[in-house]
């Protein structure tokens, strides 16, 4: 048999032209995206991370919205610096029902994955209004408008449904609660209910005063509450040093 | 319009070119507008005003989509529908669909760009817009795709041009991508927030798939199409080699859309999936670098053309720029560079010396050429595109400098320990070590801009000088009918 390839029939044929295209495109995102999916080893199997409460769900739509992941990291990386300065490296696990995830790829600021419980409330309150008036070298922008903007708390059903459909599991019937209670506990679990959203949300908030005024939810609320809860959920004095590094 | 007939103005459809041509300047003029903007918010953070509207996080994404999709984009859709039409011969298929990718496209970018600041963004970089816009891009794209294919269709040779293989690449790949990555739930049908279907590792991945592919493909497979048209074109040479554009081009192709892990190095991404994307982002400077020889070589034997022509030297400066910044990106791909360089400036500075070197400089040139074909004239000035020139190269060189500098500076100060093992700097001394150099990257985008508004300055006057010749040319014609 003689089969004398020519590119030729490629440049005279537009659609073996695409269809030679597509396969070349398409080989490298299959390789590397699908697997991820399946390998049972991507995601490392550890306890204490749990869906965000509304509360903190509502701080974390509101931290995409301001952009906040354009100049924050929330992926510190295995590094002795990054250690010191951030704590321990950032788990998969940690990110699990991050949707979307916000590792971000500048640290014009510092990396924020373990910012929660380092500060406190007042502080967040005081630095998000204006920055500069507790870090005087702080390129931030000022954001004033959170603590005077009531925060909607309306369609919160909505978004943890969305959630849900995507695979958080967020409970809307009563066999998805009783589930939630076995894995995360049932305070938690509570939290996680769709049918008590609105209600569980108004409760963290008044209970946490996050933004030091009780008369209302404002969004500066939801924001501190989530950025507070940021890489708290796992216990690390639990695991030993290596107990990761085989995952990776 | 009978008299311009041999211009080529009937036989093929330069109306939708025009458009996109005149737009691609007025988004470059926005975006970068912006992008100084922002760049110089970062230098003096009072320039935020306390406003939502104004803040840096809602503002970048404007200048992103600006540049890349505005600017960039146009320039992609005014000189792939010039060059299918001249190399196939024929005219677009359709002057109804060609209209609809105009207005689809701009639309598009406004209400992206307005959207932003209002503060809808599905927070994927290069991919903010959320899924309404996003399924307005899908329609766009599959129009833009079944009028390119189809003008192909009915070319009059057999064989299909080089440039044509690249801007088919990059329409596919943007397809492909701009698909998997917008997979999202809206809260509701009547809201424009979404969440992504993905979260996590896998959501890291396919976003910096993505990510990394806007760069591969929208950013340089097209603009080699772009290249392989318009350089020859200006220097009236063919292009240097046909097996090497061959081989660089499947090359590119396939190994583009492995390296997007790259920038998950030492993330919780597994180890397997970015040492991949490093062993691919090497090999990638291979074709990268065939493509930048092919180009430059297309010039030996006119290399006095560089001295005389100044929409020639746009191009070379681009295909030098092209090369650089595609060795310095295999470099920044090695895990222990990417150790340091990753989440600085360096990356920034890295993006722009493709973007602005590469990118804006090659579609700088390709314009030039294009404008007096359009508007059937000469180029207004020509001292100005000599100017532009001048200003945008020394732009480029502020910008990457200050980024360079400011970027290692950061990644070292990070790192650095004191000589009892504690961190010496606390973030914030970063932050102002960076000072000086986010000023000095704010006043070389603000050269760069000055250039792109000299540009559309000369773009403006030459419409207007073509216009006024060919109403001369009518009315000496009409006379002359008159007196016969």
């Amino acid at each position: 048999m003689n089969f004398n390839f020519k590119h030729e029939w490629i440049e005279t044929n537009i659609g073996l032209m695409a269809v030679l295209t597509m396969l070349a495109i398409s080989v490298g995102g299959l390789v590397e995206i699908a697997p991820l999916f399946f390998i049972d080893k991507t995601i490392e199997k550890v306890d204490g991370v749990r869906p965000y409460t509304p509360l903190e769900q509502r701080g974390r739509d509101i931290y995409q919205r301001e952009g906040c992941y354009l100049c924050h990291s929330q992926m510190i990386r295995p590094f002795r610096d990054e250690k010191l300065r951030y704590g321990h490296y950032s788990l998969a696990a940690e990110s699990q029902y991050d949707h979307p995830f916000q590792w971000g790829s500048k640290r014009t600021g510092p990396d924020l994955a373990r910012v929660g419980g380092k500060y406190s409330n007042e502080w967040h309150v005081q630095h998000l209004t204006a920055p500069r008036s507790m870090v005087p070298e702080s390129v931030m922008p000022n954001y004033p408008w959170l603590i005077k903007t009531p925060l909607d708390i309306s369609d919160i059903a909505d978004r943890m449904k969305a959630l849900r459909k995507v695979g958080v599991p967020y409970s809307l019937t009563q066999a998805e609660y009783e589930a939630n209670v076995k894995k995360f506990g049932e305070t938690v679990a509570k939290q996680l209910h769709i049918p008590n959203a609105q209600q569980s949300l108004i409760e963290q908030a008044n209970f946490g005063n996050y933004d030091g005024d009780r008369s209302g939810i404002s969004e500066m609320d939801a924001l501190v509450a989530y950025l507070q809860v940021l890489g708290t959920m796992v216990d690390f004095s639990k695991y030993n040093d290596d107990a990761f590094v085989n995952d990776r | 319009m009978a008299v311009t007939t041999y211009s080529g103005a009937e036989q093929y459809n330069f109306e939708v070119v025009k458009k996109f041509a005149v737009m691609s300047l007025v988004w470059a003029v926005v975006g970068m507008f912006v992008g100084v903007y922002i760049a110089s918010e970062l230098a003096w953070p009072f320039l935020n005003f306390d406003s939502p509207y104004f803040s840096f996080g809602r503002f970048r994404p404007v200048h992103t989509t600006s540049v890349i999709f505005g600017f960039g984009g146009s320039a992609l859709f005014a000189t792939s529908y010039y060059v299918v039409q001249r190399t196939c011969q024929t005219r677009l298929i359709s002057d109804g669909m060609a209209s609809f990718t105009f207005w689809g496209w701009m639309a598009a970018i406004a209400l992206a760009d307005f959207s932003y600041v209002l503060g809808y963004t599905q927070s994927r970089e290069y991919a903010e817009m959320e899924w309404p816009i996003d399924i307005l891009i899908e329609i766009v794209w599959v129009t833009y795709l079944i009028l390119f294919v189809g003008t192909i269709m009915r070319r009059k040779q057999p064989h299909i041009y080089v440039a044509n293989w690249f801007y088919l690449a990059f329409i596919l790949a943007t397809a492909l991508l701009h698909t998997f990555n917008n997979l999202a739930m809206p809260i509701n049908l009547f809201s424009m927030k979404s969440y992504s279907l993905f979260s996590g590792v896998q959501d890291a991945m396919t976003q910096w798939w993505y990510g990394h592919n806007a760069v591969g493909f929208f950013l340089t497979a097209a603009f080699l199409g772009m290249m392989y048209y318009f350089v020859p074109k200006q220097a009236g040479r063919p292009i240097y080699s046909y097996r090497l554009s061959i081989v660089h081009f499947w090359a590119l192709g396939f190994m583009y859309m492995w390296v997007g892990a790259h920038h998950l190095h030492w993330t919780a991404l597994p180890d397997w999936t970015s040492s991949l994307a490093a062993a691919f982002s090497i090999l990638l400077l291979m074709p990268s670098w065939g493509g930048m020889i092919n180009g430059i070589m297309t010039l030996s034997g006119a290399w006095d053309k560089l001295r005389t022509d100044p929409i020639m030297r746009f191009m070379i400066v681009a295909l030098s720029f092209y090369g650089m910044s595609t060795f310095e990106g295999p470099m920044m791909s090695l895990k222990e560079v990417n150790a340091l360089s990753h989440y600085t400036d360096w990356t920034v500075g890295h993006v722009h010396s493709g973007a602005l070197g590469w990118v804006a400089m090659i579609s700088f040139g390709s314009l030039y050429h294009m404008m007096p074909k359009l508007w059937d004239t000469k180029m207004y000035s020509r001292k100005l595109i000599e100017w532009h020139f001048w200003l945008a190269t020394i732009g480029i060189v502020l910008y990457i400098v200050a980024m360079w500098i400011s970027g290692i500076t950061q990644g070292l100060m990070w790192r650095a320990f004191d000589q009892f093992g504690n961190l010496q700097y606390s973030f914030v001394e970063s932050v102002a070590a960076m000072h000086p150099f986010y000023a000095m990257r704010a006043i070389g985008g603000m050269f760069f801009l000055t250039g792109a508004v000299l540009m559309a300055f000369n773009m403006l006057m030459t419409i207007r000088q073509g216009k006024r010749e060919s109403a001369a040319l009518e009315a000496r014609l009409a006379a002359k009918l008159a007196h016969a």
